[in-house]
């Protein structure tokens, strides 16, 4: 994609995406944004719009391993990224640590920024950033939850931070 | 003896948890519907005035628009405002959208563009020109409060201010401390993370499936059928999961109406999702203001109480809620005049937000309790003790159950109450003045009609259904909780169904009533399917429970067994082959006890403690540490109840310091229409909440003991973390929010 | 959103090419501030011109001069971790770290930040006049909604803020901007990239037509303000939030004479405001509070306020002050930790 001659289209692009670990040939247009693209287009909507703008984090996606707003994102300028939702987390009907964490720690109650909530948390443990819960909250920050399930989010996150340090210790030793 | 290990009253989790955690839970913009068109709303510019043209050509040729509705081409709906009043709608004429050229408030829907793909109809929106003739608007209620009146037609459900007891004027001009304060609080949106939406799919011969945000599948049927003139039949309302409301949603909104409109004039499934501008463009909590007087003894006892509040409503409806009535539920005084008035503005009108009333009420008279207290030197905690109610004294009744001694007891001893010292700025840790308040939390424990059916199967599973709604509050997990314990079946055997109007009636969800409600009908629905399974054990052959009776035998593990000799039992599946059957059903519709109601009120309390840190220069404050003590009946879920508690805290919290829609008055327009400057907590303002619940018997708030959990986090906390300011600073801050420039302008 | 032409340039002349011939194009990177308002129908750009796969920009590098030069694609993250920036340019990563959230933070770029438009409520709102949004409509803020808003260079056609932390920072190191255009490539010192809004509020910076940010270099001589410095953000909600006044604020000291000063304001005006001749006020002296007010009191000369955001004047003051205090006691604030130190 690199040496090709510049692209220009008003028209739908083809993009190719390794979308929850499959490769995905899409045509989209130039102003779909990721989240549109995965909600409307690919009906996987537990990726939510809660405003839209990068200003509440429920959209929150992986994107090459980084958490970011799909909001903001346009579908045409991912060709060739990794893009993983709430749905690539669960492996054979199994939770995802966090997400059983969330759980048992009732860390969300409408459910509507939970999704958003998970994946930024999976990613603030890759980070490797947070230790503290103020370390936890404040990287957290980016995650609106209006029902004010903080707390038992710090609770969940940190719980699964301290398995993923036992492992770590485990794997040293 | 038989030990039986109830779900009731242990943490369990969420059994919607999973479908959250995996994002499979669905919401109401997504169900899908083959060929679905989607609609985008334009907004209203002006506040008031007339729609002098409106041109949708450009938008029209946009390819794959459909059609863009107007109030010229609206299809014929419902003539008369009272079709559109909903089970909840205060006394006046609903907003009718897209009914005319009239516009009544800045943000006002004014066309519908419907194309093909959602992208589509958000563009061509943007080309939609509308012109308007302007007319003079009124936003401010500071401008409008002298036209103030008491609400002439009462709102449903809302108790207007008992008459006046004693010379409440008299009084305090005699008291020898005298404590006079106005008390404001900013107007709040509700701002759940769903935005408002309906799906509405198209199931041909004019008959639709509604997927909407509401908190009620029957307001949303009802609303729809009488504004389309539909028959009920062809309406089915299906919204299982609803992504946070707090009273947004209990009124049907104008998504709902532009959806169904569309659908029903494109003969097609149709989607209307609002953006997060245009959740600021209906329902709110109304600005507030609240002016106080108490006079009281150097000894703190009170002599007068007078509270009176002004509040905004539209010029089409009178809402109302309960802002002043909690004063003088509180504290007794032998003097006591309490005012509600509302005053017209030129906004959408206001609507339930949680608690609604309750925490603007509360946040002036515990400001003012906190104020005098230190005018009579007395511990806060104290003073309230010594006005404490032993009955409601403004119907006049005895309480159905009230700990709140307790709460202050157990939260003052959790929060380390003891250790204050009284005097204000006396804490401090290096640049941060360290602040101690506390305030108390009351709201009404509900109940109302609610049908509910249980039907058990064969297999041993058990199916309990209520068309209420779970907002987030756990309604789900506690109906099945209930309805496993009632037929001693694991809770994973149980499935509890909601929000669906083909299921038996229940009032919408809110108020904090649903969990007695919803629960005593499942809980009664059960009790009928258990002696029905009783009477096919006893018809088997030499039955072992042929002459029990139904208190006699306990449901567990799935049997039947005689409570006092456990060797004698009869599965489920055994009862229901002996009965012939593959199936039982059971409806049972419950209400509230006429006898209890007048004889008795009910109401939840709590005690709440909060610790505030200020940088003393830069009048940063940070929250650090909350202790809310609550008495709420029984307790279903210590681990749900919680949460709903943690949730009222943070909205408390947010109430002090963050929340506030600013109004442009010269455009008659909320201006800070986003999340990134509509201020919510995030998780960096919110350290520990301890959240304890008290024991408190109650036999006749509802069958099932339970009181409700929804309101009373909220109730209070505003004024604690107000009070801990003060505390801290010295500065009495007495108009929410209080942000860095309140607490640097104030006076100590 | 309007319906625009995608351009994915491959290298930068193709970049400058489309954005030359077309007045209507802008650039898109990480697309957190231009998507978000191109939702708004703020912008409405006739051709998006993708500047992601462009090579060469995306990292940091040494400089002849012993400064760093960041790629303007590399991400906000990218500049607030980077070794290098944490140990020479602490008070950048700090800047940064003040700002949005960890996930605007991965996408936001350095050219985006340097871009981004004001956070006026009236900006963003189409169905409202605004001289920013639409040349000559008027400025309701004045008289309006304005607890956001410039309490300094402030003209009677805008009192919108330029509101990045990373800028602000940035301003404080001297920091100075590449930019390649038509007319080939130039520098544009930080000072002079963000312009007041004077009678053309529409106009944010002063980079020409079909110029494109390549990076942000910064100079060798500020890592001298690695040890003593500090970035302070106050706000409405303790994360998450634009600043009402920050202050970015380093000193390079001398046993215990400060040698060189920087002091610069965020969340006050259109551009961050910053004047050498308050910075000067500490040169040569002991680092204490009576210099610091003074130079405070100078930053903030012919400061303006109006009915909401009057209070903004005493609180930067404060602000001011604090800061160089946080600074010449080598604590500087943390983004974590929400104590102000």
């Amino acid at each position: 994609m690199n040496e090709s001659p510049m692209t220009a289209s008003s028209d739908a692009l083809d993009v190719t995406v390794v979308l929850n670990g499959e490769t995905r040939q899409l045509k989209v247009q130039p102003w779909t944004t990721v989240l549109d693209l995965l909600r409307l287009d690919l009906g996987l909507t537990g990726t939510k719009k809660g405003c839209d703008h990068g200003q509440c984090g429920a959209c929150t996606v992986l994107i090459d391993g980084q958490r970011v707003n799909s909001c903001l994102q346009l579908a045409v300028m991912q060709d060739g990224r990794e893009i993983t939702t709430i749905e690539g987390l669960a492996r054979d009907g199994q939770l995802h640590a966090m997400q059983q964490s969330f759980v048992e720690h009732d860390a969300f109650q409408c459910g509507y920024c939970t999704p958003g909530q998970i994946m930024s948390a999976i990613a603030l443990i890759q980070e490797g950033r947070a230790r503290t819960r103020d370390e936890i909250r404040e990287y957290m920050s980016g995650n609106i939850c209006r029902c004010g399930a903080y707390p038992n989010i710090v609770d969940a996150i940190e719980d699964v931070l301290a398995q993923s340090g036992a492992n770590q210790r485990e794997a040293a030793e | 003896m038989l030990k039986n290990d109830p779900h009731i009253g242990s943490p369990r989790n969420r059994v919607d948890g999973p479908s959250k955690v995996t994002g499979t839970a669905k919401y109401a913009a997504e169900f899908e519907a083959p060929d679905l068109a989607y609609g985008y709303v334009v907004s209203s510019s002006v506040a008031r005035g007339r729609i002098s043209r409106i041109d949708a050509g450009d938008a029209e040729a946009v390819p794959g628009v459909l059609k863009v509705f107007t109030h010229e081409n609206r299809p014929r709906t419902a003539w008369f405002s009272h079709n559109y009043q909903d089970e909840v709608a205060p006394p006046g004429k609903p907003f009718r959208p897209l009914y005319d050229n009239e516009i009544q408030y800045s943000g006002q829907p004014v066309a519908l563009v419907v194309a093909d793909d959602f992208e589509t109809a958000r563009y061509a929106a943007s080309l939609v020109r509308v012109d308007y003739e302007a007319e003079p608007h009124e936003t401010d209620l500071r401008v409008v409060r002298a036209k103030a009146y008491v609400p002439p037609k009462k709102r449903s459900g809302i108790t207007p201010p008992p008459k006046p007891r004693g010379d409440a004027m008299k009084a305090y001009s005699e008291a020898p401390v005298r404590i006079w304060g106005e008390y404001a609080i900013a107007t709040e949106h509700h701002n759940p993370m769903e935005p408002h939406a309906t799906t509405v799919v198209w199931q041909g011969d004019g008959k639709i499936t509604v997927h909407d945000k509401i908190q009620g599948a029957l307001n949303t049927q009802g609303y729809v059928a009488n504004v389309f003139g539909l028959s009920k039949d062809d309406v089915r309302v299906i919204s299982p999961f609803i992504g946070g409301a707090f009273g947004s949603g209990l009124r049907p909104q104008y998504q709902l109406f532009l959806a169904v409109m569309a659908a029903l004039d494109l003969e097609r499934s149709v989607r209307v999702e609002l953006t997060r501008d245009q959740m600021f463009t209906f329902v709110h909590r109304p600005e507030t203001i609240n002016t106080v007087g108490l006079g009281a003894n150097p000894d703190g006892t009170l002599l007068a109480l007078k509270h009176e509040a002004v509040a905004v409503t539209s010029r089409f409806e009178d809402y109302q809620e309960v802002v002043v009535n909690w004063s003088s539920l509180l504290y007794h005084a032998d003097n006591v005049e309490l005012t509600y008035k509302i005053a017209q503005v030129d906004t959408y009108t206001p609507g339930d937000m949680r608690a609604p009333g309750a925490p603007l009420g509360t946040f002036a008279v515990e400001s003012a309790m906190d104020e005098l207290a230190y005018a009579t030197g007395i511990d806060p905690v104290q003073l309230r003790l010594r006005n404490y109610t032993e009955r409601d004294e403004n119907e006049n009744k005895a309480y159905t159950s009230k700990e709140l001694r307790a709460c202050y007891q157990v939260g003052a001893e959790r929060f380390g109450w003891s250790k204050r010292s009284a005097e204000p700025r006396s804490m401090r840790e290096g640049r941060e003045l360290i602040g101690w308040g506390m305030a108390t939390g009351v709201w009404e424990a509900q109940m109302n009609k609610t049908s509910a059916r249980a039907v058990l199967t064969i297999d041993g599973k058990l199916e309990v259904a209520t068309a209420t709604a779970d907002i987030g509050t756990g309604t789900y997990t506690i109906l099945t909780q209930i309805g496993a314990d009632a037929l001693g079946l694991p809770m994973e055997n149980v499935t509890a169904l909601l929000a669906d109007s083909a299921l038996p009636k229940s009032p919408v969800e809110g108020g904090s009533w649903t969990a007695a409600s919803a629960g005593t009908a499942v809980d009664a629905a059960c009790r009928i399917v258990r002696e029905q399974l009783l009477a096919y054990a006893q018809k088997m052959d030499g039955s072992p429970l042929a002459d029990a009776m139904i208190d006699q035998v306990t449901f567990t593990n799935g049997s039947m067994v005689l409570t006092a000799d456990p060797s004698r039992s009869v599965t489920l599946v055994a009862a229901m082959k002996a009965g012939g059957v593959d199936r039982i059903e059971a409806q049972e519709t419950v209400s509230p006890s006429k006898i209890n109601q007048q004889s008795y009120s009910a109401y939840t309390h709590s005690a709440v403690f909060a610790e505030v840190r200020v940088d003393e220069e830069l009048g940063v404050v940070r929250v650090t540490r909350i202790v809310n003590a609550v008495a709420a009946g029984r307790i279903l879920n210590p681990k749900t109840a919680r949460s709903q508690i943690l949730g009222g805290v943070v909205w408390g919290i947010s109430m002090a310091l963050h929340e506030e829609t600013f109004t442009d008055h010269n455009l008659g327009r909320f201006m800070n229409h986003n999340f990134a400057e509509y201020h919510v907590p995030v998780n960096a303002d919110i350290h520990d909440i301890d959240v304890i619940f008290v024991d408190e018997h109650d036999d006749k708030a509802s069958p099932i003991g339970v009181k409700g959990l929804g309101e009373i986090g909220i109730v209070g906390t505003a004024a604690a973390v107000a009070n801990a300011i003060y505390h801290a600073t010295g500065k009495r801050i007495r108009d929410l929010p209080i942000t860095i420039d309140k607490i640097l302008a104030a006076q100590e | 959103m309007n319906r625009f032409n995608y351009l994915r340039p491959g290298n930068l002349d193709e970049a400058v090419h489309a954005l030359a011939a077309d007045p209507a194009a802008r650039v898109i990177a990480g697309g957190t501030n231009l998507i978000d308002l191109m939702k708004y129908n703020v912008e409405r750009p006739q051709s998006l011109v993708d500047v992601t796969r462009i090579a060469g920009l995306s990292t940091i590098e040494e400089t002849d001069g012993g400064g760093l030069r960041i790629g303007a694609l590399v991400p906000n993250t990218g500049v607030a971790y980077d070794p290098r920036i944490e140990e020479r340019y602490p008070l950048l990563s700090s800047a940064i770290l003040a700002g949005a959230t960890p996930q605007l933070r991965n996408a936001a770029s350095t050219g985006g930040n340097l871009n981004q438009r004001t956070r006026c409520y009236y900006f963003y709102d189409a169905g409202t006049p605004c001289n920013k949004r639409e040349p000559g409509t008027g400025c309701p803020a004045i008289d309006g909604v304005n607890r956001i808003h410039a309490i300094l260079g402030q003209s009677e056609h805008c009192i919108a803020t330029h509101p990045s932390d990373m800028c602000v920072a940035l301003a404080a190191l001297e920091a100075v901007v590449h930019v390649t255009g038509p007319g080939g490539a130039r520098t544009i010192p930080m000072a002079e990239y963000h312009r007041l809004p004077g009678d053309r509020p529409e106009i944010d910076t002063t980079l020409a037509q079909g110029e494109i940010v390549t990076g942000v270099e910064l100079p060798a001589d500020a890592k001298g303000f690695a040890t003593n410095y500090t970035y302070l953000k106050l706000r409405d909600r303790l994360s998450y939030a634009f600043a009402l006044v920050s202050v970015a604020a380093a000193l390079d000291i001398d046993g215990g004479t400060v040698r060189r000063a920087r002091i610069v304001l965020g969340g006050v005006a259109h551009k961050p405001w910053r004047r050498p001749d308050a910075e000067n006020l500490l040169a040569g002296k002991p680092a204490g509070s009576d210099t610091f007010a003074a130079a405070a009191n100078l930053l903030l000369e012919g400061a303006k306020g109006y009915e909401h955001n009057a209070f903004k004047i005493e609180l930067a003051r404060k602000a001011i002050v604090r800061a160089l205090a946080q600074a010449a006691a080598s604590t500087p604030q943390s983004q974590v930790d929400k104590r102000i130190r």
